[in-house]
């Protein structure tokens, strides 16, 4: 039978579809194969992510990678961790286009390389690979991959970081965690940040908490807010807690 | 819109188990996409219309089965399937369940034309 419209018809095919090597291509001369395969469809970015890991572990550096929205605060809080955390740290910076993330942080004496991901809405583990050759890991204990501000497709992207911190800035509402399950599921940790906008806002811990707690039971939620120290010395806590052995 | 970068992936492996297996053509291509697996299924049909056509899939049919979340309970020890996104469990609402299935993208089974 036809593959293309399931006529019966196997001779002068050619006027009835109009390809020149469709009797070439019936399926009756040929064999069919069932290949059962059970295979990652992103395996090969998986395994380039462990290579990155074990980078990472030979140089005994620990990565985080900061994903969230765009505008949340990721560089932000990166400019102002060094008043936190003893630790010395370097950032690998994703943005579409322009250095202006790199340059702010590298401004702040915070060595940072800047990838240019084009068009595309994550960085995944070649790109952050190629920029692990910009980096002195034997001068550092910590890096930051700061995601591309993006709360559905960086998810998917395993870089090679040891844990994933998500961060979710009060104006953009309590209700994300629900609206993007992939990308809190995945998170070790979620930090609240702006919390000095919480007066102005009607954004619900609570809601928040429960929403992760459905989603996320085994992550830590944080409040913090740059203009708040102790809310950032809990954070540079967790970063120094949860550094590799 | 990472669907296309996923396609991308997805046709490599296509190529690849075409040529180990001497294939010419692909004629279906499989895959179980996991609910809380960040892909939207209408997008990645989409994306694999367009990118198939210079590739080893080109009249392949492409053929997604929705894979719910699988949790295995240490509470109560039971495994439940569970449509929503949530990974509490159904029957005794414990937080101490494992995901068994539901968050992967898989690439399951090819019919190869040789």
């Amino acid at each position: 039978m036809c593959k293309d419209c399931g006529c019966s018809i196997t001779q002068d095919h050619q006027g009835h579809h109009g390809h020149g090597d469709h009797l070439h291509s019936n399926p009756q001369l040929n064999d069919k194969k069932t290949l059962s395969v059970i295979h990652k469809i992103l395996d090969k970015n998986d395994v380039e992510a462990q290579h990155n890991r074990d980078h990472f572990a030979s140089h005994h550096v620990t990565a985080f990678n900061l994903m969230s929205s765009p505008g949340s605060g990721k560089t932000t809080l990166l400019e102002c961790l060094p008043e936190y955390l003893e630790q010395k740290y370097a950032v690998i910076e994703g943005d579409l286009e322009t250095s202006r993330d790199a340059d702010r942080l590298i401004a702040k004496g915070i060595n940072a390389y800047q990838i240019q991901t084009g068009s595309a809405c994550h960085l995944d583990a070649f790109m952050v690979h190629g920029a692990l050759h910009h980096i002195d890991l034997g001068a550092i204990d910590i890096c930051f991959v700061e995601n591309v501000g993006n709360l559905v497709c960086p998810a998917s992207y395993d870089v090679g970081t040891h844990k994933n911190i998500v961060l979710l800035s009060v104006p953009e509402g309590d209700d994300k965690i629900e609206k993007y399950p992939v990308m809190f599921r995945r998170a070790d940790v979620v930090v609240i940040t702006k919390s000095d906008l919480l007066p102005y806002f009607d954004f619900s811990l609570e809601h928040a908490k429960q929403q992760l707690h459905k989603l996320n039971p085994n992550s830590e939620l944080l409040v913090v807010s740059v203009k708040n120290s102790d809310s950032m010395k809990t954070l540079a806590n967790w970063i120094v807690n949860h550094q590799e052995q | 819109m990472h669907e296309y970068s996923i396609v991308m992936s997805l046709m490599e492996q296509c190529e690849r188990f075409a040529q180990q297996h001497q294939a010419q053509h692909i004629e279906q291509v499989e895959l179980k996409i996991g609910i809380l697996s960040g892909v939207e299924p209408a997008l990645l049909a989409q994306a694999f219309e367009t990118f198939k056509l210079d590739t080893v899939c080109h009249h392949a049919k492409l053929v997604m089965n929705i894979q719910p979340l699988v949790l295995q309970c240490s509470t109560c020890d039971t495994q439940s399937q569970v449509q929503e996104r949530t990974i509490i469990c159904p029957i005794c609402h414990s937080q101490h369940t494992q995901v068994i299935d539901g968050e992967d993208m898989m690439l399951m089974q090819l019919i190869l034309e040789t």
